[in-house]
């Protein structure tokens, strides 16, 4: 298989406001605190701003990291955008008013409730009229992610964004999906070894599930997050030698990444 | 309409015998209605057979399942909240988001029902969800992570689309009508759609996706784009993809929901770039919109259609908008047909074009 190259990350989570920060606490140099961050809404105009879905500000937060950190424009890359359980609360609030008497939706939450909300939303909000898609993988899904966004850069030889993000649930639906940290991460993979390239990843899909070891230095309720599987990934990606990491992919199979450094 | 007490004076298009459908014993767990209805469409047509067939040819780990969806088993998500816990709020012990709710779920069913162990994923753009999955299974196969792919599209009737697509007003309250100047909304179908794709020279049958075009609006989340240069970007790029010149394509199976902004738009986009002389139709009045399933029902009426040297009219249709430009097909023509473009586009701003030619 042909190796990818990545230019860029973006992180928010607990404790984790970006990648500078993720970097030196997965590098040992930080200690991990657990505030957890709230992410501003997208540039849009003001009416806008209120409506946009928290899992879209979480999304766009990490999504606009990874374009700066790779200092390309979001016009130049196609999205990738992968979530386990999109917007709970949104499907909550969905539930609620279907079944009341009434019945009454509101517009604006039945159309933020589509799964692409976060590309559509970038997508206004940055002018990009690029390609997108929108994806789920369950407990997979950042690796069923993670392919769609090689495979992209693969066969149609243009960097490709991935962003792979998932919030907790609220109740009622709580004890339904165990997700109980939030997470989102974005990866800008290109299909050349540019100048901002740090690590070249050779994916592949094996049989048997072999998980890596989730960082040690992090709450292990972390781990429950399917966007979180992306960081035993980018702390291999830091080392100065090559590695190899399994993640958790559909089914009983796995996904590996080689990862070697190329800086 | 004749839904679980719903109150909405629209019309719907149901598929009969989703209720009677028994989910296969080893997979009971994914019981709900829109795996019934994916289980129903993989019944259909010798499907499931020609699978198994490329199951051993492949091997099962060589083939992806691709499926699009856009609200999965929201319908039984629905039916848990009507039986909350009065004091707790607590939802019935019965509901498992994984089998039902989970946009992943109808593509793990498939998968599972299929045997099947490549790449999976299930593709939610809304409205064109159906339609992405060639793409993607296109750059699977390219980029040598699969041999052939399963691609599917299911999407069943629920309340939050129902109540969603009212709020908006964009229901109809007669049978949809696309490309009639009384147009004046949707009528909301279910459907489940399946293809298995190979690479040039080893599929078996005699249609082929030449290419596939996909672009953003960048303008609302569930109004398109006045300029209908979204739509205008994903045709020309099938054209471009497949190597096409538009005066070569012989028939458009428009997006053609029925509401008034959305068939003006693409009629405009389509006359911008193929001018008069290509006719097109909505096969809309017929299956109602099937959202999530759209995409690749739309897709098989054109490989049919190329087989049968076919062009549907646009069922419905009594006076076609005098402002459009592009040719309607408003009755059903018999003429050789090549190539043919199936458009769908989906909230979000997110446009999807498939260009499909058959063997010469």
């Amino acid at each position: 298989m042909k190796a990818v190259y990545l230019e860029s990350v973006g992180v928010l989570g607990p404790g984790l406001p970006d990648w500078e920060t993720a970097r030196r606490v997965l590098d040992g140099e930080l200690p991990h605190r657990a505030e957890v961050p709230r992410p501003d809404p997208p540039q849009l105009p003001p009416n806008e701003r209120r409506r946009v879905p928290q899992l879209v500000r979480w999304a766009l937060a990490v999504a606009h990291e990874a374009l700066a950190g790779a200092e390309r424009a979001a016009g130049e890359v196609a999205m990738v955008f992968s979530s386990s359980s999109g917007d709970g609360e949104i499907v909550h609030k969905l539930c609620e008013a279907v079944t009341s008497p009434e019945r009454e939706v509101s517009p604006t939450m039945f159309h933020n409730s589509v799964h692409n909300a976060a590309p559509g939303y970038w997508s206004i909000s940055t002018g990009s009229q690029q390609r997108s898609v929108a994806l789920c993988g369950y407990d997979a899904s950042f690796a069923v992610g993670l392919l769609e966004a090689v495979g992209f850069v693969l066969a149609e030889q243009v960097p490709v964004l991935l962003v792979a993000c998932d919030l907790p649930f609220p109740e009622p639906l709580t004890p339904l999906r165990d997700i109980r940290l939030p997470f989102g991460v974005a990866l800008l993979i290109s299909p050349a070894p540019g100048n901002r390239a740090f690590a070249r990843w050779r994916i592949s899909l094996g049989a048997g599930v072999q998980p890596a070891r989730f960082p040690r230095m992090l709450p292990p309720a972390l781990a429950t997050n399917p966007a979180a599987q992306a960081l035993p990934l980018l702390a291999a990606s830091r080392a100065s030698t090559a590695q190899r990491v399994s993640i958790v992919y559909v089914g009983d199979r796995h996904m590996t990444v080689e990862t070697s450094p190329c800086r | 309409m004749d839904l679980d007490g719903v109150a909405l004076d629209t019309w719907i298009g149901r598929v009969g015998g989703v209720e009677e459908e028994q989910i296969l014993a080893r997979l009971a767990e994914f019981d709900c209605r829109n795996n019934r209805l994916a289980q129903l469409g993989l019944r259909q047509d010798g499907f499931d057979a020609a699978v198994a067939l490329a199951r051993a040819h492949y091997g099962p780990e060589r083939i992806a399942v691709l499926v699009g969806t856009s609200t999965s088993g929201m319908e039984n998500c629905e039916r848990a909240y009507r039986q909350r816990d009065r004091e707790s709020g607590a939802l019935p012990g019965w509901f498992k988001e994984r089998y039902s709710l989970n946009l992943f779920s109808v593509a793990d069913f498939v998968q599972r029902y299929l045997e099947l162990s490549g790449p999976a994923a299930a593709i939610s753009t809304a409205c064109s969800s159906s339609a992405k999955v060639f793409a993607s299974a296109a750059r699977m196969i390219d980029a040598g992570y699969a041999d052939a792919a399963v691609v599917g599209g299911v999407d069943s009737l629920c309340l939050t689309t129902l109540y969603g697509f009212e709020s908006l007003d964009l229901l109809s309250r007669r049978p949809c009508r696309p490309c009639d100047a009384a147009r004046d909304g949707i009528s909301i179908g279910e459907a489940a759609g399946f293809a298995l794709l190979e690479r040039p020279g080893c599929a078996q049958g005699g249609v082929a996706l030449l290419g596939y075009g996909e672009s953003s609006d960048a303008f609302h989340m569930s109004s398109p784009d006045p300029s209908g240069d979204g739509a205008y970007a994903a045709m020309q790029f099938a054209l471009q993809r497949a190597g096409i010149a538009p005066s070569e394509v012989q028939y458009i199976n428009m997006h053609g929901t029925g509401t008034p902004a959305n068939d003006r738009i693409e009629d405009r986009a389509i006359f911008r770039l193929f001018g008069a002389s290509v006719p097109c139709s909505s096969t809309k009045g017929w299956t109602g919109h099937t959202l999530g399933a759209a995409g690749i029902v739309e897709a098989i009426i054109c490989a049919l259609c190329l087989e049968a040297r076919l062009i549907p009219g646009t069922l419905n249709l009594d006076r076609i908008d005098p402002a459009f430009a592009s040719r309607v097909a408003a009755a059903p023509e018999t003429r050789d047909l090549r190539y043919a473009l199936s458009n769908s586009f989906g909230f979000g701003g997110s446009n999807c074009s498939l260009l499909l030619g058959r063997a010469a």
